[in-house]
């Protein structure tokens, strides 16, 4: 055997998960290493503040501004730094344009790396194994169990998430929507079509907001 | 060192084959259990300590054994590897965890929990690894490069990589410069942050996996100038 699991620290914590993230919480309480408020602005904020509306917002933005789209595209960071969204996990961000000629799809083979300011905590399919081994070498395959199935002329550009780059995908503005809002649109800009791996959707029920909380 | 020496592979699995894709339902929460959402709190606010950084916790999920990582949920995989950053730290004993109890007989640790406050700064400043340039880039875009193999840079058995295995031996294009990053390979060490070049290269999947029917399709990853050789040297 090359390792010996008796040597691993996490062997020493409790085998039911539930009860080894409280064991944890616990004892780093009681020694002082973590603050229960600090633990719960940490949720509070991934849970209820930061998700895929912000991104949303974003590319609804581009989708009606074109000045805004230019910036969004070409000076990304010092955009997101006006706007207060260039935090953790999301320090430096490349966005990516679809197109009728390029799809983007955006995987981190080595982890789960994902722009966290834009998008919030990432799907668990994101985080999967198989998500992580298929997306780099089989992308028509593993887009079209998303039910994306895109014609064979069109390129598939998979960016994988090696370094501290994190990628938004803008997506194509859905055609037959000239006549909605900025606010209507962010409706269906759904956290997948900012990741590639589906498109923009009606969303729905005929109301502006589906944040889906 | 020699190639087969090199452990913590188990998490370097793009392009190996693997079944369906685990796809959520739409109304899923941001957390699907409590327990993830404490889970993530905890490895977080205890990230704030500065004890350790982003390289050195995510060196830590991949030296789990290989079998617990492949068995382990992701949030497990996050406290194992905070388990074991705590005791290499020295922040908590062995004792201690096994015991679920802090040791008062201990010195205490010369650190504290920071606040509400200043893990809300925290979040919002992030941690960007962007350093000054300190020498101009070796790669121009559009340049050809070739990528070394993990087993050529790893410096020890032992050692963290950013470097997935599949793009090993390699030619593609440089179509990005990112100007110089933190070198995970380094930083995860403590052996300093050794900031280098980074560049998105781009790859034709078709040269990657010459049988996978990829067509057109290309591949794009962010490397750091000492994973690349230019394409004619190789």
């Amino acid at each position: 055997m090359p390792h010996d699991h008796h040597d691993h620290p996490h062997s020493l914590l409790p085998p039911d998960p539930h009860l080894r993230v409280q064991a944890l919480e616990s004892l780093l309480t009681e020694k002082g290493l973590v603050d229960p408020a600090a633990l719960q602005l940490i949720i509070d904020t991934y849970q209820n503040k930061i998700g895929p509306q912000i991104g949303a917002r974003l590319v609804a933005r581009a989708w009606c501004d074109d000045a805004f789209k230019a910036r969004l595209l070409h000076d990304t960071d010092a955009l997101l730094d006006e706007l207060g969204h260039n935090g953790r996990q999301g320090e430096h961000v490349v966005v990516v344009e679809q197109t009728d000629d390029l799809h983007h799809l955006v995987v981190c083979t080595l982890c789960s790396c994902y722009p966290w300011p834009l998008l919030g905590i990432p799907p668990g399919w994101y985080k999967s194994d198989n998500y992580r081994r298929r997306a780099v070498r089989e992308p028509r395959a593993v887009l079209s169990e998303f039910g994306l199935v895109l014609p064979e002329q069109t390129k598939i550009r998979v960016w994988d998430s090696t370094a501290e780059i994190r990628y938004l995908v803008l997506p194509q503005r859905p055609e037959g929507t000239d006549a909605l809002s900025e606010d209507q649109l962010a409706g269906w800009v759904t956290r997948d079509c900012m990741i590639g791996t589906g498109l923009p959707a009606a969303p729905p029920e005929d109301t502006s907001s589906q944040d889906g909380s | 060192m020699t190639v087969s020496e090199r452990k913590n592979k188990t998490h370097d699995m793009g392009g190996q084959p693997g079944g369906p894709i685990p796809i959520d339902p739409p109304d899923q929460a941001v957390f699907a259990e409590h327990w993830h959402a404490r889970a993530l709190a905890v490895t977080v606010a205890a990230g704030g300590l500065g004890k350790w950084n982003l390289d050195s916790s995510r060196h830590a999920r991949e030296r789990l054994p290989a079998d617990d990582y492949m068995a382990y949920s992701y949030y497990e995989k996050w406290l194992a590897g905070l388990a074991t950053l705590l005791v290499e730290t020295g922040l908590v004993s062995p004792e201690e965890l096994r015991k679920g109890q802090a040791d008062n007989s201990a010195a205490g640790p010369p650190v504290s929990a920071p606040t509400a406050d200043q893990v809300k700064a925290a979040l919002s400043r992030g941690g960007p690894s962007l350093r000054p340039d300190r020498a101009p880039p070796r790669f121009s875009l559009g340049q050809r490069v070739t990528v070394l193999d993990p087993d050529q840079i790893v410096r020890s058995p032992d050692g963290h990589t950013r470097l997935p295995a599949y793009i090993a031996g390699c030619t593609g294009q440089i179509i990005r410069h990112h100007h110089s990053h933190v070198l995970p390979d380094s930083n995860a060490h403590g052996l300093g942050e050794s900031p280098e070049h980074l560049y998105g290269v781009c790859f034709a999947a078709a040269d990657i996996w010459p049988d996978a029917g990829a067509g057109a399709d290309e591949v794009c990853l962010d490397l750091w100038d000492s994973y690349l050789v230019p394409a004619d040297r190789s």
